[in-house]
């Protein structure tokens, strides 16, 4: 287990240089304004790429049901989000009912 | 503020963090070596996949090219919050890149493109990540402690879904920002099959794409 300590230093010392890259180069290298443009959109595109996989698939396949729970309490998540702009509410009413399904049934 | 604002994203994280700590210790890592990762990397998703890949036996190289791949939308990030840290000492990018997770990105660019002008922005982009790498170390810990007391059956998991639920859709305020959701999140579907979690990359090049060209319209 000793070459674990060595894998995760590794990994930390990319994953700061990953964060780190643009940010240092700021000064120095100015992307093209179509990239700058582009930009608004990397919250949304990535932040829906992570969620939508979690709420959709059950081991990998896809689940378009009245048993995927986590299916419907996502898209009412999706609703309260909308609605409300509030991270709380949304994470609250979506656990909410998540438990309040499986409980169900 | 940051800290203000990053306050209901950590009740969708800590179960989260928990949970990492308890399958990192049934993966077979010490009590030590599960903390310090929650430090040292600082990135929920990797960890999660760097668990399973200890727990398989898989060799060293592999695991770092994997978590590097994984990772690799925080150049994304890093290259969208560049603009706004124009100007930082070093030592504040150094410090500000450290604490730059998917949560902490997320609060902090909605901020920074509504106040763009801010003297005291960075300052914002602080407080949410602090506030985060406190919450991701102490739920570590707690997992760590409680061990197998939390129960699989409760779908803690789900909170990580809904917290990128209620980050993602308030950020969604016109029609280019829509179709670049779908987009992406069709993508996502549709290249799951990719190894490295390489679809996320896939998904928001193809978002981005999209909403660029629903914007020249």
């Amino acid at each position: 287990m000793n070459t674990f300590w060595f894998v995760m230093v590794a990994i930390g010392m990319l994953t700061f240089l990953t964060r780190l890259s643009f940010i240092l180069l700021q000064d120095k290298w100015q992307p093209p304004s179509i990239v700058t443009r582009g930009l608004r959109f990397v919250p949304v595109a990535v932040l829906t790429a992570i969620f939508v996989p979690e709420i959709l698939l059950i081991e990998n396949q896809l689940a378009f049901s009245f048993t995927n729970m986590r299916l419907l309490a996502g898209l009412i998540a999706i609703l309260v989000a909308y609605k409300t702009k509030s991270a709380l509410w949304t994470i609250a009413v979506g656990m909410g009912v998540f438990w309040l399904l499986t409980w169900l049934f | 503020m940051g800290v203000r604002a990053e306050l209901p994203i950590l009740l969708g994280v800590t179960p989260f963090g928990m949970i990492y700590g308890v399958l990192a210790l049934s993966a077979g890592l010490t009590p030590l070596q599960s903390q310090a990762m929650s430090s040292v990397i600082f990135a929920g998703s990797s960890q999660f996949m760097l668990v399973q890949l200890v727990s398989l036996g898989t060799p060293a190289l592999i695991m770092i090219a994997t978590a590097f791949v994984i990772n690799l939308r925080h150049a994304l990030y890093s290259l969208s919050v560049a603009p706004y840290l124009q100007g930082l000492s070093p030592l504040w990018k150094v410090f500000l890149s450290y604490l730059l997770t998917d949560e902490a990105y997320a609060v902090g660019i909605m901020r920074f493109q509504h106040q763009e002008h801010s003297q005291y922005k960075h300052w914002y982009l602080l407080g949410a990540g602090v506030a985060l790498w406190a919450c991701w170390q102490l739920s570590t810990a707690a997992g760590i402690f409680l061990g197998a007391q939390v129960p699989p059956g409760w779908g803690l998991d789900f909170t990580l879904a809904l917290t990128f639920i209620a980050l993602a859709v308030p950020a969604i305020n016109d029609t280019p920002a829509l179709l670049a959701a779908i987009v992406a999140g069709l993508t996502s579907i549709l290249t799951r099959g990719l190894p490295y979690k390489l679809n996320l990359i896939a998904a928001a090049i193809a978002g981005i794409t999209v909403g660029l060209w629903r914007d020249r319209k």
